[in-house]
């Protein structure tokens, strides 16, 4: 059982919570996840961490509602209990010789992009960000991004905040005006890091994705979340979350996370109950 | 005077055509009566060649003998004294190849059923509220377990009535290991895999859940930073294999691993739990060991119409115990052997629609000693399934030798160990299938035992 010591909401879709839980706290590095059961007779869900504090042993989550787990895990407030919190899992990010960085996120995304971010903040790494939402009720961590980066540039999808259109296209645009980037990290809904690829891929330059594939257990039992990158599979709870992006085969893996869309449950107050990702993508 | 009837006492089983629609246990167990007269069977040898057979050699011939006195608390205790799970090895223990395999009754006639008495008294005990003892008095010296299964149970058995202070660290947010995630409830209940471990906790053993030992908590800070003084790993086998075959990738192919944790650990077949698993009408398992049967016949449940075994070699070498290819013929699962899957066919939503297979014929033996399956050319044909779950196997999960100096592992990555279960790291000791690779509950038993007597020396001799 483990104690959620605060919960606000960061924009009208997203929720940040922290959990208190000192030994992940303590070790977990940016790209890392937990996976989650909200109650007895939940499922487990993967979340990638946002932030751990070894000091007051809290881990910081942001979620927004996915399915049936991320639904419960909303109607949980400051002073209730997750039955279980278990992590730090996966491979921590790797940015080691990157020179010039553009961390790239998409909606919710964005949660997991901030930590990297400021890890290569931290690192005295020089970094970018480009985050993308849909209208401008979404957009959420604007400062915390902006005292982490060079430069910050916002978009949404309809115009109504930052710069109108896709993050692939400031992305597109800032390659393209000699920004030098040699790494590229992505992070958000699986058709955005698809196309953010098939941009950089032109350019040549490496791009890190965080993928976010239906799993169980988080170290390697079950093996659903397997995906094939560079035709080989891998396990994305033990060989990732992060793979080259350039060699992920994305289209196989939108198609596997929809596997239980239809198999959901249906219970007395048709709540989806579905069992498919935690809500990063 | 022995009970000389040439076989065993029947053991009362669910219809088979009712069982394959309920997750009840098949097999319902003796009565009192019942044990007694199948005890009564055993001559009670000198030489007691069923001990022997039984690798944590439990001393049948003397809980026999309480049973027919009707001494069953008496019978219990003798039992615990070797083996800390009676109730769990006496449902899914191969006694045919083991205790029972020696039994001098066996020859002319069926041996005792050393296990179905076993599980009586188990259950017996567990029923009537024996106690499995008291809590012994504390050594002061720690002993870290990784995984919760039947090798690190066995041996936080061991270590705990020895006075040692003991956790588990189990990854999974249920104790049990294999006896929670992979065998099905029809045929080990997971109430009785809880009893069983809350007994060990009233010993003193202390179980952390959700803890996992080269992540959460590495072994070095096992021993710098918790005062551990010896770490014994029981951390499975749990990585599954699959085929590398063209469309394992689609939807409705599983591991067996996740197939049985879905519907095992996560409850899928309970409507009152959120956990959905796709109930193929038609489904394939490739595979013939036990946890193949415990797919199939789970598939079965699940409401599947037709679900079949699909194995390359032929029933001779079929690898499950006995036992389960009965049942699950009972049940009608359907046995394709001699097949061999060459690829997984999809249709345009990526979902399996069939599985292409290849016939096959036996050739010389194998490097197994086994006759080598051929493929006979052109025998290609599709079986129409709309789900397939792969059981061809499972390797040791590689988190602890990624994350632990020291520590070797041959080129299947099971742990390099001595006969008394040292890893090639001082004061870390290691069994089970981590060891072993694939292998029975019991031997994984017997396993943790082996190194509680180890780790004893160990820390003792210091």
């Amino acid at each position: 059982m483990n104690l959620i010591t605060e919960k606000r909401e960061l924009s009208s879709v997203v929720t940040l919570m922290k959990v208190l839980a000192p030994d992940i706290a303590k070790r977990v590095k940016a790209g890392q996840f937990i996976i989650l059961r909200v109650d007895e007779k939940g499922e487990r869900v993967p979340l990638t961490v946002a932030e751990g504090n070894p000091e007051t042993g809290e881990v910081t989550i942001m979620f927004q509602i996915a399915g049936a787990t991320t639904r419960l895990l909303a109607e949980k407030n400051a002073g209730d209990y997750l039955a279980d919190f278990v992590g730090p899992l996966g491979v921590p990010t790797e940015h080691e010789g990157a020179t010039k960085v553009c961390v790239v996120g998409g909606g919710v995304g964005n949660a997991i992009a901030y930590p990297q971010a400021k890890a290569l903040h931290e690192a005295k790494i020089p970094v970018d960000a480009i985050i993308g939402f849909k209208t401008a009720d979404m957009v959420m961590l604007e400062d915390e991004f902006k005292a982490v980066t060079d430069n910050l540039y916002v978009t949404t999808d309809d115009g109504s905040y930052g710069i109108k259109g896709f993050v692939t296209n400031q992305l597109e645009q800032l390659i393209q005006d000699g920004a030098g980037y040699d790494l590229v990290i992505a992070i958000g809904p699986t058709p955005m890091m698809k196309f953010v690829c098939k941009v950089t891929e032109k350019y040549g330059i490496k791009t890190i994705v965080s993928l976010n594939p239906i799993m169980i257990d988080g170290t390697g039992m079950c093996g659903g979340c397997r995906v094939k990158v560079g035709g080989e599979t891998k396990f994305a709870c033990v060989d990732g979350p992060d793979f080259d992006g350039h060699k992920v085969d994305f289209d196989e893996l939108m198609n596997r996370n929809s596997f239980y869309k239809e198999f959901e449950k249906i219970k007395d107050d048709h709540v989806c109950r579905i069992g498919r990702n935690g809500g990063n993508n | 005077m022995a009970n000389m009837i040439a076989t065993k006492t029947p053991m009362h089983e669910q219809p088979a055509d009712v069982r394959n629609k309920n997750f009840l246990e098949v097999a319902t167990g003796y009565t009192e009566e019942m044990a007694v007269s199948e005890a009564e069977r055993c001559l009670n040898c000198k030489h007691k060649p069923c001990v022997s057979g039984c690798p944590v050699n439990i001393r049948i011939p003397e809980f026999l003998a309480k049973v027919v006195e009707r001494d069953f608390e008496g019978a219990y205790k003798v039992i615990l004294s070797t083996n800390c799970l009676p109730a769990v090895s006496g449902r899914v223990c191969p006694q045919e190849t083991q205790c029972e395999s020696k039994c001098v009754r066996g020859i002319k006639g069926e041996p005792v059923g050393i296990g179905r008495v076993e599980r009586f008294v188990a259950d017996y005990a567990r029923e009537h509220g024996f106690s499995a003892g008291e809590k012994p008095e504390t050594n002061g010296h720690k002993v870290a377990i990784v995984g919760s299964g039947p090798a690190g149970l066995s041996c936080a058995g061991d270590l705990v009535a020895k006075g040692y202070d003991v956790t588990i660290f189990e990854a999974l947010h249920v104790a049990g290991g294999v006896l929670s995630y992979g065998i099905p409830e029809f045929r080990l209940p997971k109430e009785i895999v809880k009893k069983e471990v809350a007994n060990l906790e009233k010993l003193g053993v202390t179980i952390k859940t959700d803890y996992i030992v080269g992540r959460t908590i590495s072994v070095d800070e096992l021993f710098e930073q918790e005062g551990f003084e010896a770490v014994f790993i029981g951390s499975g086998a749990g990585l599954p294999s699959f085929m590398n075959i063209p469309g394992e990738s689609l939807l409705g192919v599983y591991s067996a691993n996740e197939y049985l944790t879905r519907t095992n650990l996560m409850h899928a077949y309970d409507e009152e739990y959120m956990t959905p698993i796709y109930r193929g009408r038609s489904v394939a398992v490739v595979g013939g060991g036990n946890v193949a049967m415990d797919a199939a016949r789970c598939a079965k449940r699940l409401g599947a119409e037709n679900v079949y075994i699909v194995y390359r070699r032929s029933m001779e070498e079929l690898p499950a115990r006995a036992e389960e290819v009965h049942h699950a013929m009972e049940e009608g699962i359907v046995f394709k052997l001699l097949n061999n899957p060459v690829q997984i066919v999809g249709d345009e939503q990526g979902r399996v629609k069939g599985i292409e297979c290849v016939e096959m014929e036996l050739g010389e033996p194998d490097a197994s000693g086994r006759r080598r399956p051929i493929e006979k050319a052109g025998s290609n044909f599709v079986l129409d399934v709309d789900a397939v779950i792969m059981a061809i196997g499972t390797s040791p999960n590689p988190l602890i030798k990624n994350t632990t100096p020291g520590i070797e592992v041959n080129r299947k990555g099971c742990l390099v160990c001595t006969e008394d279960m040292a890893t090639t790291r001082k004061g870390v000791y290691a069994g089970g299938d981590a060891v072993t690779g694939a292998a029975t509950v019991i031997l994984a038993m017997g396993a943790g035992k082996t190194a509680a007597a180890s780790i004893d020396k160990y820390i003792m001799g210091e």
